[in-house]
Parts: structure tokens; sequence; C-alpha cells
């Protein structure tokens, strides 16, 4: 590694460069701060003249803060603090070039071991990895976790306590195919089953990610039929080819943010009022809902945005007599015109 | 106090310990790390006590000893170097990509943030994560539930909790004494398994109808996990029920319709001059299928088992009976 700039360099060390207030984010707790620096040290010592650009890229924070964490390697050394006890940085080359160039840290040359949480989390995700079918090479999977666990020791073992089932098995055939289209960049033939009207629909998707939300297998894509991007569970795909066709994924298609969660009802969707008994309570637990009052008898008054009618209807007569369309009323005719209609079947 | 000088006595306070030879007294630290020595007696102390425990929260293992065996001695401080770094780990490329993509996985933001924290040090020591081969597959894994934190936690310290949990059917939640042994995704939903030590039984709860805080009902380590394997049977024999089908069920649907029903069919009979079909169907409560074939409206008929037949028939007169 080069050395930095000699003796001279040192004369300059103030407090003066960390008087600037340091904003209360967490990333500028002296904890993070520590923290950062020693992955930081070892980072460097294996990546010569790295860039600032790229070490703020990579731990996340802004280039600002790799300069403050810097200026304090630049006070940080040996017991002491005597003349070459002090951690080398060439502040020039930093403010300058922003190239990063630390020497005389040999004792921090090492990470520290993984946490707990650190190992527990990597180590499971790499579990539900292998779990997802037809998507990764479960060797590669396997290997890593030995190796993590190896490294992390007793911190690894609690990752048994943690399990995440994913829902693969029923759908690997279907996975592999998509899989294979994704990695050749192939159009797919869908025949797909649309529970909420019962319908099942043929459509041609180019496909974007495989997706596994909630445990259970996604298919992203953008569907020529709606003409916008989709997402289609695995389980409800009736038939899947690959077509020998390449795909065109518009440059508009944006895959969806699915922080909010899968169904991401509409404002202009329409509100439904639903009053449920305790024995159908579980749809709270099942849809997203707009508002959820209690009532005497421990029911429950439930508003909920719904795109499609066809939906409600079924719900309501799964439901029953645990729980009813309350509004619009011309829903709650729709269903009680429904379950008359299945009625007249058996009179 | 400016946040760069305590983030450098902290630095300087790792360094001196992890170099030492052996135990450091404490008389020593506050001569040695800078920004110790400027302090009275008190506030060295408070400084010192809360630095040691910033340190030890972010996993850097400080030891307190002495080699003196009769312990006249002032009392020393250490950090062991073996337990301090990351021991040797290399990953090949393609075991690099899939930590690399597994750092993304979990969307619980703590966690996210632990998986990213972990492939740094990975990186530090020259693990190349580039995802770029694995082409577009992205697992999420959530844990948004309030009450998921506070019980990896509990787990993760083997420390009892108590909290109130509702049942799916009545509104009014129970309070639970809790010794957590795990917790599980199933069916993309977070549950808690452990000891419930008020019914002295082994008990699953599923994390969404916990209502209000997790409380800490008991010290660390107050309690032990049994093995893994026991641990998975119990949260399999707690889980909900997959009974295998043993009845067979002949309902009439409509062309185009019941999806669902059909995908499962053991045996369907086309009839195109109906527009119906005569499909068979596995199944295990007749209650349960029926409320599966009600909410096909008109485009299914149960036709077999009558006592099947005679559920829907009376779902749908409960419908119509229900004053709208």
């Amino acid at each position: 590694m080069t050395p930095a700039k000699g003796p001279a360099k040192r004369t300059t060390r103030k407090r003066t460069a960390t008087k600037t207030a340091a904003p209360s984010r967490r990333a500028d707790s002296a904890q993070a701060q520590v923290t950062r620096l020693l992955s930081m040290l070892p980072y460097l010592r294996s990546h010569p003249s790295a860039k600032v650009s790229e070490v703020a890229a990579l731990f996340g924070v802004s280039e600002r803060q790799v300069i403050r964490d810097l200026q304090v390697l630049w006070f940080s050394g040996l017991p002491g603090l005597q003349m070459g006890d002090y951690i080398e940085v060439d502040m020039e080359a930093v403010e300058g070039e922003g190239i990063i160039s630390v020497s005389n840290a040999d004792y921090l040359a090492r990470p520290l071991r993984l946490r707990t949480d650190e190992a527990v989390a990597l180590i499971v995700a790499l579990r539900t990895l292998a779990s997802v079918p037809g998507s990764f090479e479960r060797g590669a999977v396997e290997r890593a976790i030995t190796k993590l666990e190896n490294a992390a020791g007793e911190a690894a073992q609690q990752a048994a306590a943690v399990q995440v089932q994913v829902d693969g098995d029923a759908v690997a055939d279907v996975a592999a195919t998509v899989r294979g289209a994704l990695d050749a960049k192939n159009r797919l033939h869908l025949s797909y089953w649309v529970p909420a009207r019962d319908e099942a629909t043929e459509r041609d998707v180019d496909p974007m990610r495989l997706v596994v939300v909630d445990g259970r297998l996604y298919l992203e894509g953008w569907c020529h039929r709606a003409e916008s991007v989709r997402l289609f569970r695995l389980d409800r795909v009736l038939d899947v080819k690959e077509l020998d066709v390449p795909a065109e994924v518009p440059s508009e298609a944006r895959p969806r943010d699915l922080d909010g969660g899968l169904f991401q009802p509409s404002p202009d969707d329409e509100l439904v009022t639903f009053e449920l008994t305790p024995a159908g309570r579980w749809v709270a637990d099942y849809y997203p809902y707009e508002s959820a009052e209690e009532l005497p008898g421990d029911a429950l008054r439930l508003r909920l945005r719904s795109r499609d009618r066809a939906w409600v209807r079924r719900l309501a007569l799964r439901l029953g007599s645990t729980g009813r369309v309350v509004a619009p009323a011309d829903l709650s005719a729709e269903v009680t015109g429904a379950a008359r209609g299945a009625l007249a079947a058996y009179e | 106090m400016s946040q760069a000088a305590k983030s450098e006595r902290l630095m300087n306070l790792v360094i001196c310990l992890l170099v030492a030879r052996g135990y450091v007294p404490k008389s020593r630290i506050r001569e040695v790390v800078g920004g110790y020595g400027d302090q009275n007696d008190d506030a060295f102390e408070r400084m010192f006590e809360r630095d040691k425990e910033e340190l030890r929260e972010v996993g850097i293992p400080i030891e307190t000893g002495s080699f003196d065996p009769m312990g006249d001695e002032e009392p020393g401080y250490r950090i062991l170097r073996h337990e301090f770094e990351l021991p040797e780990i290399r990953l090949e490329p393609d075991e690099a990509a899939v930590v690399g993509l597994a750092a993304r996985v979990w969307q619980h933001t703590y966690l996210s943030e632990a998986s990213s924290t972990a492939v740094l040090k990975l990186q530090a020591v020259g693990v190349e994560a580039d995802t770029g081969s694995l082409g577009a597959v992205e697992p999420r894994v959530g844990g948004e539930e309030p009450a998921f934190w506070p019980l990896w936690e509990a787990v993760r310290d083997r420390r009892p909790v108590a909290f109130h949990h509702r049942k799916s059917s009545t509104s009014e939640p129970l309070l639970r004494h809790l010794q957590p042994w795990s917790v599980l995704s199933w069916h993309g939903r977070w549950y808690v398994v452990g000891f419930d030590t008020g019914r002295e039984a082994a008990r699953m709860f599923r994390m969404s109808r916990i209502v209000g805080d997790v409380r800490t009902d008991g010290p660390a380590g107050g309690y032990e996990v049994p093995a893994p394997e026991t641990v998975r049977e119990a949260a399999a024999s707690l889980a909900p029920p997959e009974r295998a089908p043993v009845l067979h069920a002949t309902v009439r649907v409509r062309h185009g319709s019941g999806h669902g029903l059909r995908r499962r069919a053991t045996f369907v009979a086309t009839d195109a001059t109906t527009g119906w079909d005569e499909v068979t169907v596995p199944y295990t409560s007749n209650q349960a299928l029926a409320e599966e074939l009600v909410s096909h409206g008109a485009d299914v008929v149960a036709l077999t088992p009558v006592e099947l037949r005679d559920a829907v028939v009376e779902r749908l007169r409960a419908i119509l009976a229900v004053p709208a």
C-alpha cells in the first residue's frame, strides 16, 4: 500500500476539520461511524487506491460522510498517539483526486465478526433462496451457508430458530419454465386463472422478474393483453410455454414497488362496507382495509376498496351468514341476487 | 463534545485494548486514550462505562478481568483478537453472488441493515458480491408485524415475554406468558412458537393477532430451548392441520368456470351439449367445500354427497335470510 505523506502532514492534525455540526442521522452517530470504520479499514487494505465515491456507494453514505470518517481515522492510532503511532491517511489525495490511501493500521486488517443478527439474517435469507424452485444453484447456496456458519461460529446457531417456508414445490415446473425464459429473455405464453372473476385467460407476457412475496412465487412481466406490468401468481398458472420470440419489455415498464404490499388498492376503487360476525373476522387478516370498527358482540365493520365487484360477490357468498355487504346497497342486492340464482338450481 | 471526538475516542479505545498483551488497567486507559484524560473522576467513569456499552452493542467483545489470582489488582480490560476478527472466509463467485442476493431478501428495516453490514464485512475481506449472474430473481421476506422484532430479539436472547393475543373468532385478547423458541413464516404469515408457561404446554401464536406491546417477562437466558427437531415437530403439530382429502364430491360446473375446482379434479366428464361438466373433487370437510362452492354462485351446483348439497343450500338460504 502506498505510504501516506510523512510527519509534516501530521503536524496539521487539528480538530478544526471536524467542527461542522454533525447531523443527528444514525449513519452519523459515533457508534455507526466506528462500526463502519472497522469494516472500511480492511476494505481499503484489500482495495488500495479506492475511490471516495465507490466507498460511499458501498457503505451507503454520502461522500462527505466518508471524508468525515477518514478524518476520524486520521486522529486514531496506537495508544499514546506519539509520532508514528497514528494511522496514515493521505487526506490530500482524498480531497484532491478522491482517492483513498491508508496505511499504518495493520492491527485492523480484518473486519469484526458477524453479530448474531447479521449471521442469522443472511443464513435465513440463504435458506429461503434455496427453497425457491427453479431459480438458484442450490449447490452454491449450500456451500455459502456452510462457509458462513463456520465463519460466524456460535452466532450462526441461532439461525435454526428462524424458519421461512416457501410454497414452492407445487409450482416447481412453472418456475423452471419462467426462469428459463428470463435467462433467455424470451416471451412467455400463459394460461392464467383469475380467481376474482373465475376466468381462464390467455396472454403473452414478457418476463421481467420472478419475485417471492409472503412465501409465494410471482412472475412480474409486461402483459400484452393488459398492456401494462402485471404480477402473476405461479400457482394460478394453468399452463405456460416459452415462445421462440424475444421479450420486448417497453422502456416505460417499471417493476412495481412492492414495499406497500401486493394489493395496492387505488383511491378510485369502490369502497365497500362489510359487517362481519366473529366467525367472519378473518377477512381483516387477509385483505388490506381502509377502516375497521368494533361493533357489539365482537362483530366488526370493515371498509375496504375493491376494483372488481365479482370479487366482492364471491367473498360475500363465501362468508354466508358470517358477514354481509351493507354498502353500497346495489352491491348488497347483487349478492342476494346471486344467492337466489344459485339456490334456483336446487329447487 | 463533538461527535467526531467521541468516534476518535472509541477507535482509540478499541485499538488500545486490541493491541495490548494483557488486560489494560482502567487507570492506564484513562492515561493513553485521548479524551479521557481531561475528565474528572466521575465524568471519566460515566464516559468509560457508556463507551464500553456502546462498543459491546455493535459486537466488540470487551472482556473484564485480571491476571492477579488474588484479585487485588485493579480490574483490566482486553479484546481478544480471535473473538474480535472475522475468521478466514473465502467465497467462490457463485457463492458470493447468492450471498449478495440474500442480503436483499429481508424487507424488515433492521434485518435488511444487518444483512447489508454482514455483506460489507465480507466485502472488506475481498468477497465480490456480484449478483448480476443470477438473473431477475427477487425473493422478499417481510416481518412487518409490530410484534416481529421484539419476538425475534426474545428468541435470540432467550428472554420470556408476555403479550395479549386474540384467537381468530373472538375480539377478546388473552394475556399469554411465553418462553419463545422460534419465529417462523408459514404460508407468508409469521408465527412464534414456544412454551406457554400459563398453559404449561407448547403453543404457537400468529403475530398479526398479537394486540399491543410484547413485554419482557423475565431475564435473558432464562430458559432452555429444546433441540431444533423438537421445535420443528412442535410447530408442525401446532400449525393449522392440512389433512389429506379422503372424501369425494361430484359437482356440476359451468363451462369456463370453477377453475380452482377443475385443477384439483380427479375426473371431469365433459358434456358439450349442456354447457356443463361433471367434476369429481377430493375434499376433507363438507363445510369447507360448501363455502367454496357457494362462492361460485350459479356457476357450480353440488350433486353428491347429499350432506354437501344440504350444506350448500343451507348457506345460500342463510344469505337470503339476513335482512339486507
